[in-house]
């Protein structure tokens, strides 16, 4: 009888652990993280891209309005994946799109921008990359959606895609 | 004389209090660097890492040191940013109580046996 249950307690462990590794090894390695509640956006003072003037973030962002703000950079090439439909967001007037330039070259960022096309109404510089972590940003391209009330509603680490796009478009609806 | 010695040993200690002062903000700025997470690392500090993200929160807990905020209050900066996985340290709540708890019972359990066994052999 104890033999037994032993035998019954050693299965049972085993087959725990089985299923705490099992599960662990097929989970991907990249932290995503959730947001569990709308986030005020950062109180901050940042350089325009295009005027190098300082601007406040009450002036950036305006109540009533939808944002986006993108992380970027030149040297980032899943940057330039996600820019077609950037730049195809950018035509949709229920929104506008904030740049936010991360560690980046003054001079190879405007060479992108000419480029590329500029679907952002404002360009703001992050040459530190502090700003971004004002933000809980990760790294680019990341891309933020701040909703009426200026709030941080949903993030997008890494490139967008149709499909993130689709979804943008039904938020800002 | 008398005066300029005076000035001399002033001049000196405020330059010593100022070293340790950065001293001790340079000690604070590396325990919590050890203890938060690299996030886009493979098991790295950020202390230990060299990544652009890395980078960044080295210059932000830099920043908050030099405007005054203690240990636990960055830490609250960055679990409010980037949730609990971000520090290695975790707070006992709702969500990690069974982290905290389970080597406590298991060790509790493990006496339990022992000491069992102990007393039947007697």
């Amino acid at each position: 009888m104890k033999n037994k249950f032993s035998l019954f307690i050693a299965i049972i462990f085993l087959s725990f652990c089985f299923i705490v590794f099992y599960k662990g090894l097929s989970k991907p390695n990249t932290y995503i993280p959730k947001i569990m509640s709308k986030k005020n956006i950062p109180i901050f003072e940042v350089k325009d891209f295009n005027s190098n003037a300082y601007l406040n973030s009450e002036n950036i962002f305006e109540e009533d309005t939808f944002y986006i703000v993108n992380i970027w950079a030149s040297w980032c090439v899943p940057c330039r994946t996600e820019h077609p439909l950037l730049m195809g967001l950018s035509k949709n007037q229920s929104v506008k799109l904030i740049g936010l330039n991360y560690k980046d070259n003054l001079s190879n960022a405007k060479k992108f921008i000419n480029e590329f096309g500029n679907p952002y109404s404002q360009i703001i510089v992050d040459n530190d990359g502090t700003l971004s972590v004002e933000f809980g940003a990760y790294g680019v391209p990341e891309t933020l959606i701040i909703d009426k009330n200026k709030k941080i509603i949903r993030k997008f680490i890494g490139p967008i895609n149709k499909k993130i796009v689709e979804e943008i478009k039904l938020i800002i609806k | 004389m008398k005066i300029l010695k005076i000035f001399i040993i002033l001049f000196l200690s405020i330059g010593f209090s100022h070293l340790k002062s950065d001293e001790k903000n340079d000690e604070l700025k590396s325990k919590i660097l050890k203890n938060i997470r690299c996030l886009i690392c493979q098991g790295q500090s950020v202390y230990d890492s060299e990544s652009e993200f890395a980078s960044s929160i080295k210059l932000i807990v830099d920043r908050k040191i030099n405007e005054g905020l203690k240990e636990d209050q960055i830490y609250e900066f960055l679990r409010e940013k980037y949730g609990e996985w971000a520090i290695y340290d975790p707070q006992l709540n709702e969500k990690t109580y069974i982290l905290w708890l389970l080597p406590l019972l298991l060790f509790l359990f493990g006496g339990v046996i022992m000491i069992k066994k102990l007393i039947f052999k007697n």
